[in-house]
């Protein structure tokens, strides 16, 4: 038996947006973060699937695209969250409204 | 040799290209050297073209040198050309001649001033300039020369600029110029428009074929009397700016201000005459202008007239001597009206003869005098300065009209015009002469004879140059040791003597010619060498034409009237007590600038200043500054999108995402 399409798209639905609700409730910089990944592998999903529904590779090539920018967004991302943890621990989203140092 | 025309133009400009460059290094007397040899050279170049010129028929005397293309737009194609005809050449070689005398003389006048190159630099310019101006085959390039003139009339009026005076002095002869230039620059706009063209030979016919007759309706599109007439009272109207007429004189009496040597060459031999060259160059067209003929005798009638009454009253050694020339500046335009071009011309030369060698006395006598200039604290210099009284006489007799001086032969012919005119000008003319030989009488009489007032005097004197040493006038000649800021006082007392060499050179030489000058347009004999030299330019017709037995008389008649001024103005001012004959009206010079004050400046004023305070302060600033707020304000409210929390920022991308999800969801739709 195979799983229909939709469920897919449905899923991916769901999971962009309980990135979409967690980055606006949420304060600590890093789960923000994983909600920002987390919306950006639902997409990723719906590429893929609507890859296979409509036999055209170039939405799991746009998937691959999305990876390998994603993996650099990280490198610096968390660069910057390390750096900010290291200058005040435990700081939230909010602490840093300002563009200063 | 014609070609040496180039060369008139050039040394004066290379005399002030040296001179701005290297003139502080060059020093005092060198600079004025240079600028000298510039003019004399260009003198020199002068002669050469004009004997050339003369060697050739006189169908065959005109050529026109391009120099370079000054700018050819569309329709409108200028050179800078260089025009050599009898005109151009008569008026070429008085500029450079007196040019050079009162470079000369300027080297001993401007001795230990602290801007002596500075002079020189404007001196050579203004000579350049001049050249341009009566040397230039298009009207363009003579405007290039005509506010090049303006422009160091301008910097040598004001050349003490420390002098609040002479700032204001110098601000005033530019304003004033410029009310004329607008009508040369619309007369230039109509012969455009009309002709296509700015070329003399264009505008005024094909000169070189010396057949000056008819030359208009030879012309593409034979010209209007209205066009004519707009034309020539346009530029009759920048004319009556640069030379001084009514209504415009009144920057002349203000630009005595400046150094004597520029009194005497710019604002007496030379720039202001430039009016009155413009009116005889476009003598072809006056031809067909009858209204602007009228309008030019009758303003310069009424200018020599005026100028006249008020030379009469002034204390001012130089302020009467540019009243003198106002009015012997409507003399020229009178000539000019009255369709008499070459004795226009002939005056002009004679002037620029005695009137520079007047004023170049005038200045010997201040530099005598430690820069004292009122005529009231002279008297008696005849003894001490014999070489500059002798001179100054012959002046004071040209200018009177006495014969055979050359003031005579040129005023005489002048008014024969005036006479073949209207009567009610020749009477004008007439009573005019009358004055003249009074005013400069009265001159001669309260400067060089009677009494010494200047002992008692002297202490005001010595005061006064010691207020221009300290701001930075040169100082007097013959103070030896004297550096300039010192004054001396042990020399105070000194008796004032004749300058140096190169002063009274010139000097002598003007005199020579103030004599002899009557002599290049003699009315017997077959003498009448201007006549002859420039009558191929102007329409035929124009000459005089009444009977020798009328012309004695009436030369009989001006001399007798010349005579009686003479005499009135000697017995009446040699006497010790001074008769109160200079009403205040006079001496105020019939209040005109005073009218002119109230008439233009304070509705100007007044205007001015509800621009300033209303337009200004509320239209112009209140939108300036409206923006500002408007700007601060929104600026204000729309500051608190910009949180800096995430969340904000997110929810917004959200917000915005549906709206526009929505909106294309629902046009997809329909």
């Amino acid at each position: 038996m195979t799983v229909p399409g939709a469920w897919y798209l449905v899923l991916a639905a769901c999971l962009f947006g309980i990135g979409a609700v967690g980055l606006l409730v949420r304060r600590n910089i890093l789960v923000m973060y994983m909600c920002i990944e987390l919306m950006l592998n639902a997409v990723n999903l719906t590429f893929v699937t609507f890859s296979r529904m409509l036999n055209d590779l170039g939405g799991q090539d746009a998937v691959f695209f999305i990876l390998v920018v994603a993996a650099a967004e990280v490198v610096v991302g968390l660069g910057i969250i390390v750096s900010i943890y290291r200058r005040r621990s435990g700081a939230t989203a909010d602490d840093i409204s300002s563009l200063k140092g | 040799m014609v070609n040496a025309a180039y060369a008139i133009v050039a040394l004066p400009l290379l005399g002030f290209i040296i001179n701005l460059v290297s003139g502080r290094r060059l020093g005092e007397p060198v600079a004025g050297w240079v600028g000298t040899v510039a003019a004399g050279g260009s003198f020199v170049s002068t002669l050469i073209v004009w004997v050339t010129m003369l060697g050739r028929p006189a169908a065959n005397r005109f050529s026109d040198l391009t120099i370079f293309t000054w700018f050819p737009v569309a329709g409108l194609h200028v050179n800078a050309g260089i025009l050599v005809d009898p005109l151009s050449m008569t008026m070429a070689l008085f500029v450079t001649g007196v040019s050079t005398a009162i470079h000369m003389y300027s080297i001993g006048y401007m001795h230990r001033d602290p801007g002596f190159d500075r002079f020189f630099v404007y001196l050579n310019l203004f000579l350049f300039s001049m050249i341009v101006l009566v040397l230039a085959d298009n009207f363009l390039f003579s405007f290039l020369g005509w506010e090049g003139v303006g422009f160091c009339s301008y910097g040598l009026v004001g050349f003490w600029f420390q002098r609040q005076t002479a700032a204001v002095a110098a601000k005033k002869a530019f304003v004033t110029n410029r009310v004329g230039d607008v009508g040369f620059l619309l007369a230039m706009f109509l012969m455009f428009a009309h002709f296509g063209s700015l070329n003399y030979s264009s505008v005024l016919g094909t000169l070189s074929h010396g057949h000056a007759t008819g030359l208009l309706a030879a012309a593409p599109g034979a010209i209007k009397g209205t066009t004519a007439t707009a034309i020539t009272l346009l530029l009759f109207l920048g004319a009556v700016g640069k030379s001084a007429q009514i209504p415009l004189y009144i920057w002349l009496p203000d630009a005595m201000e400046g150094p004597t040597p520029i009194s005497a060459l710019i604002h007496a031999a030379t720039m202001v005459t430039a009016g009155v060259y413009l009116m005889v160059r476009v003598a072809p067209l006056l031809h067909y202008a009858h209204a602007t003929s009228w309008v030019i005798a009758c303003v310069g009638a009424g200018t020599a007239l005026l100028a006249a009454t008020i030379a009469c009253s002034q204390d001012d050694i130089k302020k009467a001597l540019a009243y003198s020339t106002v009015s012997q500046l409507g003399y020229m335009f009178l000539a000019v009206g009255a369709g008499d071009y070459v004795d226009g011309v002939f005056h002009m030369l004679t002037h620029a003869f005695f009137k520079a060698l007047l004023f170049l006395a005038a200045g010997a006598v201040i530099h005598a005098l430690a820069d004292h200039q009122n005529m009231k604290e002279m008297g008696g210099l005849r003894k001490y300065l014999p070489i500059t009284a002798i001179t100054f006489g012959v002046g004071w007799l040209a200018i009177s009209g006495i014969p055979p001086l050359a003031g005579f032969w040129s005023k005489d012919a002048v008014l024969s015009s005036a006479w073949q005119m209207s009567k009610v000008l020749w009477v004008i003319g007439v009573f005019t002469a009358g004055l003249t030989a009074y005013y400069m009488s009265r001159q001669f009489a309260l400067v060089f004879t009677g009494q010494a007032r200047w002992e008692e005097a002297r202490p005001a004197a010595v005061a006064s140059h010691e207020h221009h040493e300290a701001e930075g006038h040169g100082t007097v000649e013959g103070h030896e040791g004297t550096g300039p800021g010192l004054p001396a006082p042990a020399h105070a007392e000194a008796r004032p003597k004749d300058p140096t060499w190169t002063m009274s050179v010139p000097l002598i030489v003007l005199a020579i010619a103030a004599v002899l000058g009557g002599g290049i347009n003699f009315p017997a004999w077959h003498m009448d060498f201007l006549t002859r030299f420039l009558s191929p330019l102007f329409p035929a017709g124009t000459s005089v034409t009444i009977s020798t037995g009328t012309k004695w008389a009436l030369s009989l008649l001006t001399t007798a009237v010349a005579l009686t001024g003479l005499g009135l103005g000697l017995s009446t001012w040699r006497t010790a007590e001074h008769p109160r004959l200079e009403p205040n009206f006079l001496r105020r010079a019939w209040y005109f600038d005073a009218l002119v004050s109230a008439t233009v400046s304070g509705p100007l004023r007044l205007a001015a200043s509800g621009l300033a305070f209303v337009m200004d302060r509320k239209v112009v600033d209140g939108l300036v500054n409206g923006t500002a707020r408007a700007l601060g304000a929104s600026g204000r409210v729309l500051r608190h999108l910009q949180n800096g929390y995430v969340r904000t920022y997110a929810l917004g991308i959200g917000v915005g995402l549906v709206v526009l999800l929505t909106y294309l969801t629902f046009r997809v739709g329909n």
